[in-house]
């Protein structure tokens, strides 16, 4: 249980948002106590400079940024923007969409400590963003190649490390350890992917494809 | 041999002597000898990533000019465990002990941002009992990070003693932790919908006895360390945030006080029943390390009285701990020897877990260290989709850098000691 602005003042929050910004930010969104509104990349400096500068609204806190995996969208990555109004007690989720090659424009020069959080985004996605002064790998180990929280970037990576007691150092290798076992509990009658409504009998049930001709 | 050819020192000595010395009085006639300015070389050193005073695996690339540190350069990933891509993989009641893994100095605090996204997103009610354990086992962690982090800091400063006795009630604590929940540490004792199991009525009276010590105990801490003029020669005037800098660099929890902002999310955008608690919130005057410090112990004085609180309350509250919705909570045991229905749940919540409705929610709470945060978005299946956590030291460490410059090299200890960062979330 936790406190939430009620559905009527996000609302308003949503509206002063999307008509104050000029079209810099549309398509508010109201769910669980939360108000998401979307904008284009190549804005996005002005967005957040608004809501920062806004009298009324005077978003000075960027929370956090972080990156999301949609692999089937042409445009696969979100990146999430949290911001937080300490004088008005809102909190506003902006996102935006972009793909591997697009960089978004960096917005260190609206909030400074959005350094870190880009050059996370950066690392774990792979999303490039313009004008940040030291777009460096931040968590992944020094030479790591890959940005391992794509959702095609496999669970065990791609190389593993152990000491050489004949090297006398660490070297890498590739993965040789057990395969990573992706448990399927989903319940062919519950499961979301098997059971559509409309569909009639779900095509496929999980075990199906290892009964063969024979079945 | 050799040594028989070394010329003796009597013969060294004789052949220096030799040597014109421009201190005397006949070469006062040439040009005055300059002074020859050495040229300063500008160096930089690695601190860590193994140093006792980095808290954990940190590595700074300190670039200094003399003493004078110039850049600060922080490299950060060596405990990185690609939490949040495991926790894609598997179903959300696993998670929870990921969750006690990121700030492993005070681990319910965390799990509970997780099971307050959860319970938003499914709509989830939790029982008032269980409430008031999960804010008083909060409270336990905010006391368990407050007393490692003052009392490190002042080891950072050269204080020995204080960590002694911090440790020694940190040990009393852990001991609740794990008469709640079977483990000191990595308790996995939050669910959605409430907590694991009810407490023993014998080990609230335990912790109410120690709520009536521990004062004393941060007592004679304070009387180590508050008035101590080394710790203070140390702290006071280093680290200097201002209040438009916190803000813009997101700081929260006693950063964020310690720059004079009255911000809590207990009291700000309360969750559970910290609205229906009574505590203050002490704010810094100064800013620097000092005050930030002074914040921490008042917290754990506050953090004993809203314990009392719920100690009060739990006495005169029975009930159940955990939501009895069993498509999300395990029924209890003895159900499940008695009723068909409680062994399917059981078994399916075990096996595949419980499916949250596809949505996106982010859940903040005030951890010890400031504000922690999952942004979780769910597809509807019985796993995460993505699982974002926001550590409330990953912004403050990211600020090393200008907090440092000017200042000296031994402050660069002081100031991460203040900062009060635990790589397990910084890396995740």
């Amino acid at each position: 249980m936790i406190w939430t602005p009620s559905n009527e003042a996000l609302a308003e929050l949503a509206e002063n948002v999307t008509a104050g910004s000029g079209g810099l930010l549309e398509n508010p969104m109201i769910a669980h106590g939360e108000l998401t509104v979307h904008a284009r990349a190549e804005q996005i400096v002005e967005a957040l400079t608004f809501l920062r500068d806004d009298s009324g609204l005077q978003f000075h806190q960027l929370i956090d940024i972080c990156g999301a995996d949609y692999p089937q969208r042409p445009l696969r990555f979100d990146v999430v923007y949290h911001l937080l109004s300490m004088t008005k007690n809102r909190r506003v989720r902006v996102k935006l969409q972009t793909d591997e090659d697009t960089p978004v424009p960096s917005v260190t020069g609206v909030h400074p400590g959005a350094e870190w959080f880009e050059r996370e985004a950066f690392d774990m996605y792979g999303v490039f963003f313009a004008g940040h002064p030291d777009l460096r790998r931040l968590l992944t180990d020094y030479g790591f190649h890959g940005h391992p929280m794509r959702k095609d970037f496999p669970m065990t990576g791609y190389v593993e490390v152990r000491y050489d007691d004949d090297l006398k150092r660490v070297v890498y290798e590739p993965v040789k350890s057990v395969e990573f076992r992706s448990w399927d509990f989903l319940s062919p009658w519950e499961g979301a992917e098997y059971a559509k409504p409309g569909q009639g009998y779900p095509h496929v049930l999980p075990g199906d494809e290892k009964a063969g001709d024979g079945r | 041999m050799s040594i028989e050819h070394a010329p003796s020192p009597v013969e060294a000595l004789s052949g220096e002597t030799a040597v014109p010395t421009t201190a005397g009085p006949d070469v006062q006639a040439g040009p005055p000898p300059a002074t020859v300015e050495t040229p300063v070389r500008k160096f930089s050193i690695n601190f860590g990533p193994q140093h006792p005073a980095a808290h954990g695996v940190l590595r700074l690339i300190l670039e200094l000019d003399g003493e004078l540190v110039e850049r600060v350069d922080p490299h950060i990933g060596l405990l990185h465990r690609g939490t949040e891509k495991l926790i894609e993989a598997r179903p959300y009641t696993q998670n929870t002990p990921y969750f006690d893994r990121l700030d492993y100095v005070a681990p319910m605090n965390q799990e509970h941002a997780f099971v307050i996204a959860i319970e938003r997103l499914m709509g989830l009610e939790v029982p008032i009992r269980g409430q008031l354990i999960r804010v008083l086992y909060c409270e336990i962690g905010r006391i368990l990070n407050h007393l490692l982090n003052v009392t490190t800091q002042a080891m950072d400063v050269g204080a020995l003693t204080p960590i002694c006795w911090g440790f020694e009630e940190r040990e009393k604590l852990m001991v609740f932790y794990e008469k709640a929940s079977g483990a000191r540490m990595h308790a996995n004792f939050f669910r959605p919908g409430g907590v694991r199991q009810d407490l023993p009525e014998s080990l609230i009276d335990e912790i109410a006895r120690w709520c009536e010590l521990f004062p004393k105990a941060l007592d004679d801490i304070e009387t180590l360390i508050t008035g101590n003029r080394i710790f203070k020669q140390r702290n006071v005037d280093i680290g200097v945030v201002s209040k438009e800098q916190a803000l813009a660099w997101g700081f929260t929890g006693v950063m964020l006080r310690g720059a004079g902002v009255a911000w809590d999310l207990r009291r700000n955008q309360p969750y559970e029943c910290y609205d229906e608690l009574e505590f203050d919130i002490p704010l810094g005057l100064n800013s620097d390390c000092y005050d930030r410090y002074l914040c921490r112990m008042e917290e754990m004085r506050q953090s004993v009285r809203i314990m009392v609180q719920c100690i009060d309350r739990l006495r005169g509250t029975p009930g159940l701990v955990l939501s009895d919705d069993h498509k999300v909570a395990p029924p209890r045991r003895g159900e499940m020897k008695q009723s068909m229905e409680a062994l399917i749940h059981h078994f399916k919540l075990f096996s595949e877990g419980f499916h949250v409705p596809a949505g996106e929610v982010y859940a903040a709470v005030e951890a010890p260290k400031g504000e922690f945060g999952v942004y979780l978005v769910a597809d509807g299946t019985n796993k995460p989709y993505r699982c974002k956590i926001r550590a409330p030291s990953y912004p403050h460490l990211s600020a090393m850098d200008w907090l440092n410059r000017g200042h000296m090299l031994a402050d660069v200890s002081a100031i991460l000691g203040s900062l009060d960062i635990v790589f397990g979330e910084i890396d995740r």
